[in-house]
């Protein structure tokens, strides 16, 4: 780790102040930026913790009805609070199946999903072709964004609140993350100094609460990053979906969400052929950026597997092994 | 510049002089304040070998600077036993043969006291499987899988029963 | 899950052997007490930390020196243009267990992870960032990876000084009398150790004295080891070991970055202390190589075996030597007419290879094994009968009889417990109530029973206690115990008043731990201490006419719990305090040795045996597999202490569980690079992935193995356990995994 400064404000201005130093980085939960900096990657002249500011580590309804997780909330308090288990579960199984108890006792909300790709560990190497993209992939970047939290938020059209020196902004957690040509990762749309202080689930979003599932493939039963994962979610309406949610994890730089396969869920009977016709959709454009086509076709039945599990129902507790198909109580039986 | 820490320490406050903010609490206590019972496995959070108690949260030690920590509760391994008695959670370590070479130990430990007493150990219950879960942050390579797993269940009972008649 | 194991009645040897005793270290454990080589940090201690290379092929360029010693509290950086001197070059392999490293004395680059310099700082922090700041430059040339990287070459030995190849009977007689042959395949990758603990060492320098606190399990054999490159005598040298983090098989070997932390700390005067970074493990210090392996199985038309080959190409290094014996797993088990095993070896640009937790069992088994059900269900055999249709009553190479086998009971105990009698013969057909296809799998363990040579040395003392000293290692298995179970018994003592020294290189020699010989070979040593030292205190006794033993010298004497009774009448006798007070002597001391005779491989062969029952369920469209139950039975000889060969015996089952299914190094092609080089990218199995474990043992009668009747079972469980998951995979889905891990891609059609 190369020497930094190290300051703790007592309040935003203060943070925003320092955060638009040369050279400055705000220090959460540390489970991610630690990381960087003990393998070079990160090299911050200036540490500004934010761990303690006020009102950002609590998570409450706005005046819209909308519910604010503030940024330097737990990924733990996060899933076990009884607002997101009631309204947004699929948030509570994402996060749970996230790396390690350990880690999301000390990672916050917004450093998840600020969390940069394992691909920066590896020093210019390109990653094994299994844990690279094949969807939106470019010459430059095929990495793939680490978060499981971040790719249910994605289905929920959760916005990110962000604060700078001209006050606060939000933006659609979709739109944070760009690619740029050329460039080696996605980009979050963040200017210098501006702090990410809420991730806040509209309303709106909870209408799917009692179909919506996260699923996730990896290389152990658990503490182990997405091979492939999906959120899946579902408005019901009479027996008919409403209206869907769809995005997907581990295959590609940032969530990935699916306009057409959600489209063509809308106002269809769920049933296997509708989810595999979605499930065909939502990797449209998809492609091998190396030995790894067999994750297309792995994405394809995890989304159709996704979508069943969620259409049964939402479980009323989160699984023993959350967002794991092998989960030996893994809702209704789905399989063909 | 020097950062003055203030932590409750296995539950004696210190008042630590840090000369150098880039200290993980690991690295603070094992090779500045001679606690050694907590292990460097990976300094990355991947093993949990470093797990410790802070403010009644299990956290990979190495994974938090120790100058973020002012003010905090920490418990480590060497803070457990009472008066020489071992807790139960340890006692039960040795009875299932809950280890083999002993590195991953206290990590294991740590994170299944921080677990029965906190908010998890009412999400687990008495299911292996939740438990097997919950405790999948801490590697042991050894292969002591079963006997830390019975080892906890067996604990938390004994604990659950101990509460029980104090209350009786 | 949690029954008992039974001890038979014969197990007991003694008053402590064959007892289920909680581990004696336990509670140094589970309170932090018990002291690793790191945990130590003498007053005035510097740290080190090396720079890695980040390329497996070509030279040093530049290093940024200026930068590093700029760095507040960097106190040395040791490059290859001051080479530290060394009594002997590191190339030079006078050792058996002498493998080439790294130690700065030139600027090539022949391992991605190589140290290419040496930072030693007042804290680890200043040391770290040191290190960092060298940014090295290099001129690449392209690494060689993989199995066709170049031609492979016939290597001269295998393992440890084994014989490459070996062959009885007619292969092509055998092949052409076969009703059917089946030719498989199967690859297994490179494999890292991944102790918990990563190699250490505090070095402290007194003139031309060193202790070394170090995780070594071979504390005495490693001595003149470091004496000829330090060119002290090895009597200058201690190296201290009370407690090993794991070793399988890792730290038995003198490697580069720990010889640079102790010439540091020589230069300098001051302690050094040097822990590699989890991500420096994956080089320096050792693995399992990569191997290929193709086998053909000639089988008559009633499932017999007429040939059985096994060819294995085993990956090495650029400049050094360890061939993975896995086709010699072939060698032991199957009683084909015909039998050839061979080896070839490929160069690659990577770390040496070395042994590694069964080197050449665990991968060569888990192809035959694997194998061994193609042939079965070629022959339409259910897998167990199979098995004990070609099982082999006597060594199928030699014709020799085991000392023991209890194999057939295994296969028999283990079915019966796992329920195996209901297993349908189709793959393909069984699900739980999910949907997931089931599978059941078996596969054979087998681990030869080693004996290497120890000494020990047993005294009694007046207060009627024995201090009992070998430099043994306790490195999970459980030294601190047994063996302190064993040396109890020789002095006819409760294991409370035996006060057990052990883990230091000032010690009789107990060899290594490894091998799974070490229980064996040091408990036979400290056994034959503790005799010595009683008969030369029945000696005493029986001369003196003031003893109630005087006289009994033809008709003898019998020690137990701390006396000394005559043979012909029980209600003689005489504590081992008394003797020693009239005697005079404050003590008494007794030596021990053990080694097995090399006539005995002559008439026996020796083997520890077993048979791993797995379920696996797998996800029938996305193919994720998990282990749902393990019986495994197991039958190695005499057991010292039931919980802990549990313990071990489920720790290799578990090994098998991530052979089979986790464990793969996955190498960056440009650069060499183990690009999944830590915890998180290289897998080895969590709790969620280890369900149900059981493990049974049998017991074994063996007279001939050793003294103790002990065989090893260390090693064993790895054997076998991760055929069965990968035979139990190929049950559940149809699909026969022929590489190692098994992946989702694999099995997803």
């Amino acid at each position: 780790m190369n020497r930094f400064d190290y300051i703790r404000p007592a309040s935003l201005e203060e943070a925003l102040a320092a955060g638009a130093r040369p050279g400055a980085a705000y220090l959460a939960g540390g489970t991610n930026l630690l990381d960087l900096m003990k393998v070079g990657v990160a090299a911050p002249a200036l540490l500004v913790d934010v761990t303690r500011l006020p009102g950002l580590d609590a998570i409450e309804e706005t005046a819209e009805g909308d519910l604010r997780i503030g940024a330097m909330v737990r990924n733990s308090d996060i899933a076990r609070a009884p607002e997101i288990k009631a309204l947004f579960p699929m948030l509570a199984e994402a996060l749970l199946s996230g790396a390690s108890a350990q880690l999301r006792n000390a990672a916050t909300a917004g450093g998840n999903v600020l969390q940069r790709p394992r691909a920066a560990l590896l020093d210019g190497m390109r990653g094994d072709d299994r844990d690279l993209a094949v969807l939106g992939w470019t010459d430059a970047c095929a990495c793939v964004h680490p978060s499981d939290f971040a790719v249910a938020l994605a289905a929920l059209d959760a916005r990110l609140e962000i604060a700078g020196a001209a006050g606060l902004r939000a933006v659609p957690l979709a739109d944070f993350l760009s690619l740029p040509e050329g460039a080696a990762e996605a980009v979050p749309a963040l200017a210098a100094g501006e702090l990410l202080t809420a991730v806040v689930l509209p309303a709106a979003a909870a209408r799917v609460a009692g179909h919506a599932r996260y699923v996730k493939l990896r290389e152990r039963t658990s503490f182990a990053f997405a091979l492939v994962s999906v959120a899946a979610a579902l408005e019901m309406e009479g027996g008919r979906i409403r209206s869907a949610r769809l995005a997907l994890g581990g295959v590609a730089h940032k969530p990935w969400r699916t306009p057409a396969a959600e489209a063509a869920l809308a106002g269809a009977a769920p049933g296997p052929e509708v989810f595999a016709r979605a499930a065909a959709l939502a990797l449209e454009g998809a492609a091998p950026s190396g030995d790894n086509a067999f994750k297309i076709e792995l994405a394809r039945r995890l989304v159709a597997r996704a979508l069943a599990l969620a259409a049964a129902g939402t479980p009323a507790r989160v699984p023993a092994l959350p967002a794991s198909p092998l989960d030996a109580d893994h809702g209704a039986p789905a399989y063909v | 510049m020097t950062h003055t820490v203030n932590l409750v320490l296995n539950g004696e406050r210190r008042a630590i002089a840090l000369d150098d903010p880039r200290v993980t609490l690991l690295d603070l206590l094992r090779e500045r304040l001679d606690l050694t019972g907590t292990k460097k496995g990976c300094d990355r959070g991947q093993c949990g070998a470093c797990t410790v108690i802070v403010d009644g949260r299990r956290v990979n030690a190495c994974m938090s600077l120790a100058v973020t920590l002012d003010g905090a509760e920490v418990t480590t391994i060497e803070g457990l036993a009472q008066n020489g008695e071992l807790h139960p959670v340890q006692a039960a370590f040795i009875e299932h043969d809950g280890l083999q070479c002993g590195y991953c130990t206290p990590g294991q430990i740590m994170s299944a006291v921080a677990l029965i007493a906190g908010g998890e150990a009412a999400d687990i219950g008495d299911d292996p499987e939740r438990l097997r879960e919950a405790m999948s942050g801490n590697i042991c390579r050894c292969g002591a899988h079963r006997g830390i797993i019975e080892a906890v269940l067996d604990a938390r009972t004994r604990m659950a029963d101990a509460k029980k008649e104090q209350a009786a | 899950m949690s029954d008992a194991i039974p001890t038979p009645e014969h197990a007991r040897f003694g008053s402590n052997s064959g007892e289920a005793l909680s581990r004696r270290d336990g509670h140094d454990k589970v309170t932090g007490a018990a002291t690793f080589a790191a945990d130590n940090t003498p007053a005035g201690t510097l740290h080190a930390v090396y720079a890695a290379a980040g390329i497996a092929r070509g030279r040093v360029l530049t290093l940024d020196v200026e930068a590093a010693r700029a760095h507040p509290g960097v106190v040395e950086v040791m490059t290859p243009a001051d080479p530290p001197k060394l009594a002997m070059d590191p190339e030079n392999k006078f050792h058996g267990f002498a493998f080439r490293f790294d130690c700065l004395q030139n600027d090539r680059v022949r391992f991605a992870g190589q140290p290419i310099a040496l930072v030693v700082g007042e804290t680890l922090e200043a040391a770290t960032e040191g290190a960092r700041l060298l940014a090295p430059t290099y001129e690449a040339e392209t690494p060689g990876m993989g199995f066709d990287a170049e031609a492979p070459y016939a290597p001269e030995a295998v393992g440890i000084g084994a014989a490459p190849a070996a062959s009885k009977g007619d292969m092509e007689a055998g092949i052409a009398a076969a009703a059917q042959v089946i030719e498989t395949r199967y690859e297994t990758p490179a494999q890292y150790h991944n102790a918990m603990e990563p190699h250490a060492v505090v070095a402290q320098w007194d003139g031309d004295r060193v202790t070394l606190d170090m995780p070594n399990q071979a504390p005495v054999m490693s001595r003149p080891m470091y004496a000829a490159f330090l060119g002290i005598p090895p009597e200058n040298i201690l190296i201290r070991t009370p407690y090993l983090g794991g070793g399988f098989g890792s730290k038995a070997i003198v490697n580069g970055p720990q010889m640079l932390a102790v010439l540091a700390a020589r230069k300098l005067g001051r302690p050094v202390k040097l822990v590699l970074k989890r991500e420096q493990m994956f080089g320096p210090v050792g693995h399992r190589g990569a191997t290929r392996q193709d086998l053909r199985l000639g089988l008559d038309a009633e499932g017999g075996l007429t040939a059985l080959e096994h060819k294995a190409l085993s990956v090495t290094s650029r400049f050094d030597e360890f061939i993975e014996p896995a086709a010699n797993a072939s060698l032991h088990l199957y009683p084909a007419p015909a039998i050839s095993v061979s080896h070839q070896a490929v160069r690659n640009d990577v770390g040496t290879p070395a042994p590694m937790r069964a080197p050449g069992e665990a991968p060569g088994l888990t192809a035959l094994e694997c194998a061994i059900d193609e042939a079965a269900a070629a022959a339409g055999l259910d897998p167990l009968a199979f098995r004990l249709r070609n099982y082999a009553e006597t060594h199928p190479m030699t014709g020799l009889p085991y000392s023991s086998k209890a194999l057939r009971e295994c296969l028999e105990l283990g079915a019966e417990r796992f329920g195996w009698a209901g297993r349908p013969m189709a793959p393909r057909t069984m699900r739980d109530a999910q949907g997931r296809l089931l599978g059941w799998g078996l596969g054979v363990a087998q681990f030869p029973a080693t004996f290497f040579a120890a000494a020990a040395r047993a005294t009694l003392r007046a207060d009627g206690t024995a201090l009992v000293e070998t430099s043994g290692v306790d490195m999970g298995q459980g030294a601190w115990t047994a063996l302190a179970q064993i040396a109890a018994d020789g002095l006819g003592l409760s294991i409370d008043r035996i006060e057990f020294r052990s883990g230091s290189s000032d010690l009789p020699d107990a060899g290594i731990a490894g091998g799974s010989g070490h229980t064996a070979t040091a408990g036979s040593a400290l056994h034959s201490a503790g005799v010595d030292a009683i008969a030369r205190l029945a000696e005493i006794a029986t001369e003196d006419p003031e003893s109630p033993l005087f006289g009994a010298g033809n008709s003898g004497t019998v020690a137990k719990d701390g006396r000394i009774h005559r043979r012909d009448d029980d209600s003689r006798s005489e504590s081992y305090a008394d003797i020693l007070a009239r005697a005079g002597h404050a003590t008494l001391v007794g030596e021990g040795s053990a080694s097995r005779p090399a006539s005995a491989g002559e008439q026996h062969a020796f083997f520890s045996h077993g048979a791993v029952f797995a379920e696996t369920a797998v996800d029938p469209d996305l193919g994720q597999v998990r282990v749902t139950r393990m019986v495994g039975a197991f039958a190695a000889g005499r057991v010292i202490n039931p919980k802990l060969v549990r313990s071990q015996l489920e720790g290799g089952m578990i090994w098998g569980v991530g052979f089979a299914l986790h464990e793969e190094a996955s190498h960056d092609p440009v650069t060499g690079r183990v690009r999944n080089g830590d915890l998180a990218g290289y897998h080895v199995p969590v709790h969620a992935d280890i369900p149900e474990l059981t493990v049974l043992t049998v017991d074994e009668v063996d007279p001939h193995v050793n003294l103790l009747g002990v065989k090893g079972v260390g090693e064993l469980s790895i054997t076998g356990a991760a055929a069965a998951v990968a035979n139990a995979v190929a049950h559940a889905t149809g699909v026969r995994p022929r590489r190692f891990p098994i992946r989702m891609e694999t099995l997803i059609g």
